[in-house]
């Protein structure tokens, strides 16, 4: 049955036109095509248009003030690599991108593999453990930026009952605390996405083969390398691609706890692209080439990450 | 002995590590609760312990609704997360059943489009995008994010459906054509009931991510009370230094209630929702 049998009557005898033109709508690549209209239509005008319109503005001094601006060539990059802030912004946001991956993956694969027990209240908690990734980033930041106020913090208060220190942490005071309270934030954050998907993946692991390595020996270290890692692999490595993107291409969390500062010391891409393009002075192109820096790091991730989802298909 | 002994390694390998990810990942929304409670008294004195309540009140959810904007900012939130929602999932229904279901030339190229168009981040577009925005003179009305949300939506929930009209057997709508129903109607009547599950996951996750947007809510529509609420109350209800902590807490907690709710009564769909680039692929 691949061929529906109307348009085998359509051959066989010349039709109105009005029919005709409905077996044309109606096969497959028009209306395909007529189907995928309207959501291409959304995104080339609010994607593919401004992408270009992007390194146009990269390559113009256009300011908010002055919305046409002068051709100035690859001068805003140029000013770029020697602006010191921006260098510190590109390694923030390697530490930031990358170096909170490794913590997010082991500890989300341990939660993936205590959640895949039986116990009570299992449902309940891999409901509630999810949280973190599920509430506006932007708000629970926010509560995030009370835990670590310099008077206030709960922190400081409980190792200060505990006598461990004399006088309260200053979290985002300086660059060195600031990134690390930013990368331990957004390892709270994407902690129980590594860990759901990881679970999910786990249900494709067969309960036989643990049975049959447990019986024959096997310890349960020996059982999660030899039987449960070659299933969730392919799982591990796309979850990885998607944190490294996303978290390389943040902006709330690091907006909301320290807006870059202090002193400039703990931008990311995404915050020093809307200091210098919106917030600050309005510098549309540099702001623009802020964030086409990101671009050739974004292409060659996602490359990775189309290939895997490819192998996976297959 | 036996069984005592299962219980011990029950209680170090499993209930303990628990127990430490349970506090480390709620202990957050613990602390918005009860700071959103806590009087100004208790809160600011940094004697007692602050990690339970001894008197509550609700004098700051007051003050979120009688002296700031905090309601308005509820509606702006509203309006944009169901008009995007609404326009994304009519889009991507047929897009992803384009996708999922048409034998057509390009069709993979178009999927893979998609899934990179998925990957584009808002932080690579903001800019340019506020002008466009500009320029079609939508700046700070619903309309610029309504139209500009789906542009990360869209590759998500088409992506999403085209799975799960794979799974559909091309048959039921051959067996529905043959006797007779056009290929729209196969379509209504048929298919589109059979992937209720997967219309349903792409629903409430495109709820989620537009009540959760932050980037362009705040260029595109930050000013006056055209505020969203992650907008409003990160920057409306810190003034300079001076920080409310308790309206703050208040209206975050506020603010997450609803995304949680939701996510409470469909956590099934969120999960395969969630999964569905990493796990289907």
């Amino acid at each position: 049955m691949t061929t529906a049998p109307v348009r085998t009557i359509a051959q066989v005898a010349p039709l109105p036109l009005r029919q005709r033109v409905r077996l044309w709508v109606e096969s497959e690549p028009v209306l395909a095509y007529l189907f995928m209209t309207p959501g291409w239509l959304i995104l080339l005008l609010f994607m593919s248009y401004p992408f270009f319109l992007g390194i146009w503005i990269s390559l113009t001094d256009r300011t908010v003030g002055l919305p046409t601006g002068e051709f100035v060539g690859l001068q805003n990059y140029r000013d770029l690599l020697r602006d010191g802030v921006f260098r510190l912004t590109v390694l923030n946001t390697f530490i930031y991108g990358f170096v909170t991956v490794p913590f997010k993956l082991l500890l989300g694969l341990l939660l993936a593999l205590l959640l895949n027990q039986a116990f009570r209240l299992r449902n309940v908690l891999r409901a509630a453990l999810l949280l973190p990734w599920i509430v506006p980033t932007a708000l629970s930041s926010l509560a995030w930026l009370m835990l670590y106020d310099p008077v206030l913090s709960p922190f400081s208060w409980l190792l200060k009952d505990l006598g461990l220190i004399d006088a309260s942490i200053s979290f985002l005071g300086s660059r060195g605390h600031a990134i690390l309270s930013l990368c331990l934030a957004n390892i709270w954050r994407g902690t129980p996405f590594f860990a759901v998907a990881i679970l999910a993946g786990l249900q494709a692991v067969p309960q036989e083969l643990h049975e049959a390595a447990a019986i024959e020996g096997a310890n349960a270290v020996q059982r999660f390398f030899a039987v449960t890692l070659p299933v969730i692999r392919g799982i591990v490595v796309i979850t990885t691609l998607f944190s490294i993107i996303w978290t390389f291409a943040d902006f709330q969390l690091v907006y909301v706890l320290t807006k870059g500062g202090p002193a400039n010391s703990t931008h990311i891409f995404g915050t020093f692209a809307w200091q210098e393009g919106i917030g600050g002075a309005g510098k549309l192109g540099m702001g623009a080439a802020v964030s086409l820096y990101m671009f050739p790091i974004l292409a060659v991730l996602s490359a990775i990450l189309l290939r895997h989802v490819r192998s996976q298909e297959a | 002995m036996v069984g005592s002994n299962r219980l011990s390694s029950r209680i170090v390998f499993l209930y303990i590590p628990l127990a430490l990810f349970t506090i480390f990942l709620l202990f957050p929304f613990y602390w918005m609760l009860i700071i959103s409670l806590k009087p100004n008294s208790l809160l600011l004195n940094t004697r007692v312990n602050p990690l339970y309540l001894t008197e509550f009140t609700l004098r700051h959810y007051r003050y979120l609704f009688e002296n700031t904007d905090f309601p308005r900012w509820a509606w702006n939130t509203a309006v944009v997360t169901f008009g995007a929602t609404l326009l994304s999932l009519t889009c991507s229904i047929l897009m992803g059943y384009a996708l999922g279901r048409f034998r057509f030339k390009g069709g993979n190229l178009m999927g893979t489009a998609v899934f990179l168009a998925y990957l584009i981040p808002p932080t690579l577009l903001f800019i340019p995008l506020s002008q466009v925005v500009v320029r079609f003179g939508i700046y700070n009305e619903y309309w610029a994010l309504i139209l500009t949300y789906p542009t990360f939506l869209i590759p998500f929930a088409s992506w999403l459906l085209m799975g799960y009209f794979r799974t559909i057997p091309r048959e039921l709508e051959e067996c529905a054509m043959i006797d007779g129903a056009s290929r729209i109607q196969a379509m209504r009547r048929i298919i589109l009931p059979l992937a209720l599950p997967g219309v349903l996951s792409a629903a409430i996750f495109s709820f989620t991510l537009s009540w959760n947007e932050f980037l362009y809510a705040l260029v595109f529509m930050g000013s006056g009370h055209m505020k969203t609420i992650p907008v409003g109350t990160v920057n409306d209800l810190i003034r300079a230094d001076v920080f409310q902590w308790g309206p703050l807490m208040a209206a975050a907690v506020l603010g997450s209630v609803p995304v949680a709710v939701v996510y409470m009564f469909f956590v099934d769909h969120y999960v395969s929702g969630m999964t569905a680039g990493a796990v289907k692929g």
